[in-house]
């Protein structure tokens, strides 16, 4: 990736630069509307009385923003981005790439003003509103076509493992969104809908964000590193290890609910499965990194990708954890859950996005990063903020589960909660300042003079 | 190469597959022995604390739904989850019991799947998170006229609670509209059905609250 003229014969850099652009618009909307509904949790909420503005109401926005808004329009930038230039073909049509955009985000804007017009959904993830879920489809379907046609175009010899990743997606994505929409929501009641629920739940992150996050990630590192990935062996486990046993393990969102026990058991194993297997894509990166650490100081993107990799360890191995029955018992409806979220989506999917714009923003908008500095700045205060609130939310959760089975009164939980639920607000408004710095980066890179031609000036020196 | 690449997408079609019937479709087929009632079936036990509603809000009451009997119960039931949906009560309220961590002492007896098999629960609003309580025992836990003042503002009832007021519900005589009426008659019904809702004696949250 040394210069932008090599990516103008495949890569449509304005489609890229309005994702880009789309996504961290939406990822302000869904931080600030984090920041404010944890602010309820220490009685500060800024917007109370108001009905639209309703604490439960801004939290649809933000969890649905986080994931449709601020993450799926980071990947389609790096889909258009990446699949042009393993393909050497361009996508089936730029035409349909700006009907795409422009489709999503009025999804995006829909989905905003249905939530806090009181339309939201009843489906965790899936709180689109129902109006909203078919132009989804419709919207999905189109990315894939528009997408897979250049892979299946393509006269390179070999299928790269980033396109194995792309395609596997591809096919899950738009089932996934199906079933977890429309299942719970019209056929299947109680019990049983609360299985397919528990499906859709893993298989948002499981089968449409997790795929697509590491088929970037197999794309980038080495290019980034300029070395082959590790181990082509342990590719192929990781990719065939996450589409047998990912798909299988929805129940365990709901251990301990009427939902037949065997389904509870098959996924508690499954999901055990699962992240043994994603340990060799883990050990296959740290593989590739091997020789090249200084990388990881000297160059922005890597850091951002490995910091999310770590992450990403920790998760797999706290969720082989608190999969089990005996975890369950105490941490299950605890905070300790809700910063296991964050460190997944944002710690790890939104850090590498983060990467992904510190490489591809340059490109998109045709100019060197502005200022340099302000990127370590954004990334020491996202990440200080996001391991806080992981570190205090799990602890949080420790808290709130063993006052519940200690059968104290409900209050004292909550009363328990107060200091873990302010280290919540701090750490959120740390991530706010991070991203904030970030957004007026991206900004004043966008409004500077163009240079005459890019060079190497595009690679980041952090401090 | 082109068969190659179709491999995949047929793969993530044959996975997905794999795990939604067993994850999925199995479970569905478990539980499709149990009869689904419908909200009309449901509405025929009308549950005492919905007569006592209409007798403590009469004038709202007939206004928003008439007598008190199964069909006006069905309505109340519809827009009371209307409004729990609306508002996403259930990210901070689960509605299962669960056989561990002294729950069937804290809430009352152990979630069973029939009582999820009706369409109330279409679509289920179990949840994953508990910042309040769970409410599938709700009902007879709190008298309508607490759980009134716990919606227009739940610091009146409760002074620890971080749960949001919902002044909304409630008219410009801060009388209580449809919509929180519906609520209460829907949290009232979440558990009516069990004979035993009251909590155990060793577990009496509204004598701890006075203790207090």
């Amino acid at each position: 990736m040394d210069a932008t003229a090599d990516d103008r014969p495949f890569v449509n850099l304005d489609l890229v630069r309005w994702h880009l652009t789309a996504s961290a618009f939406f990822m302000l909307v869904s931080i600030l509307g984090g920041l404010a509904y944890a602010m309820q949790f220490n009685n500060l909420y800024p917007f109370s009385g108001i009905e639209w503005l309703s604490p439960g109401r801004v939290r649809m926005v933000h969890t649905n923003m986080a994931a449709y808004g601020f993450i799926a329009n980071a990947f389609m930038a790096g889909l258009l981005f990446a699949i042009p230039r393993l393909t050497k073909q361009p996508i089936l049509s730029d035409k349909l790439g700006w009907v795409i955009w422009g489709a999503w985000n009025l999804i995006m804007v829909l989905t905003i003003g249905g939530q806090l017009l009181g339309y939201g959904q009843g489906i965790e993830w899936g709180e689109t509103p129902i109006f909203v879920d078919p132009l989804v489809l419709v919207g999905l379907v189109l990315l894939v076509v528009n997408m897979s046609v250049p892979i299946f175009r393509s006269k390179e010899p070999g299928l790269y493992v980033s396109l194995w990743y792309f395609l596997a997606a591809f096919g899950w994505t738009g089932l996934v969104y199906f079933m977890g929409n429309y299942l719970p929501q019209f056929w299947v009641p109680g019990a049983a809908g609360a299985a397919i629920t528990g499906l859709f739940i893993h298989d948002l992150v499981g089968l449409f964000i997790t795929p697509i996050g590491w088929g970037l990630m197999y794309f980038f590192v080495p290019i980034l590193l300029r070395k082959p990935i590790w181990s082509h062996a342990l590719s192929l486990i990781g990719f065939w290890g996450l589409a047998f046993f990912y798909p299988m393990q929805g129940v365990h969102h709901f251990l301990y609910s009427p939902i037949p026990m065997y389904a509870q058991y098959g996924a508690v194993v499954a999901t055990i499965a699962v992240e043994i297997v994603v340990f060799t894509v883990i050990v296959n990166f740290f593989g590739t990194l091997h020789g090249r650490a200084d990388a990881v100081r000297g160059n922005l993107a890597i850091r951002w990708f490995y910091t999310g990799m770590i992450m990403y360890a920790i998760t797999c191995f706290q969720c082989a954890f608190q999969v089990t029955l005996t975890f369950q018992k105490v941490i299950h409806f605890t905070d300790w859950v809700v910063g296991h979220a964050h460190m997944v989506m944002f710690g790890v999917f939104g850090f590498w996005i983060m990467g992904f714009f510190i490489e591809l923003w340059p490109r998109a908008v045709g100019r060197p990063w502005a200022n340099p500095s302000l990127l370590t700045a954004h990334y020491w205060f996202t990440f200080i903020g996001l391991i806080v609130m992981v570190i205090d939310l799990t602890a949080a959760g420790l808290v709130q589960g063993f006052s519940w089975m200690s059968l104290s009164h409900w209050g004292e939980s909550v009363v328990a909660s107060m200091p873990f639920w302010w280290a919540r607000t701090v750490a959120g408004v740390l991530i706010v300042i991070g991203q904030s710095i970030f957004l007026y980066a991206l900004w004043i890179t966008a409004r500077a003079p163009a240079p005459v031609r890019l060079t190497d000036a595009v690679r980041v020196q952090a401090a | 190469m082109e068969r190659f690449g179709a491999g995949f997408l047929i793969a993530a079609v044959v996975t997905f597959l794999l795990g939604f019937f067993l994850q999925g479709i199995m479970p569905v087929m478990t539980l499709g022995n149990l009869p689904l009632k419908t909200i009309e079936e449901i509405a025929q036990d009308v549950p005492p604390e919905f007569y006592q509603l209409a007798e403590d809000y009469p004038v709202e009451f007939k206004r928003s739904f008439g007598e008190a009997n199964p069909q006006s119960f069905a309505k109340a039931l519809r827009i009371g989850k209307e409004n729990y949906i609306a508002e996403a009560c259930w990210h901070c309220h689960s509605q299962f019991v669960r056989p561990v961590a002294r729950e069937d002492l804290r809430f009352g007896p152990v979630s069973t799947p029939d009582e999820y098999q009706n369409l109330m629960n279409l679509p289920h609003l179990f949840g994953t998170r508990r910042v309040g309580p769970d409410l599938i025992r709700e009902s007879g836990k709190h008298s309508n006229d607490w759980h009134i003042a716990h919606l227009y503002e739940p610091r009146n009832v409760a002074p620890y609670s971080v749960m949001p007021s919902y002044p909304w519900f409630f008219d410009e005589q801060k009388r209580p509209t449809e919509r929180a009426l519906g609520l209460v008659a829907y949290l009232q019904w979440l558990g009516s059905w069990q004979t035993d809702t009251a909590p155990p004696s060793i577990y009496n949250e509204a004598q701890m609250e006075k203790s207090k």
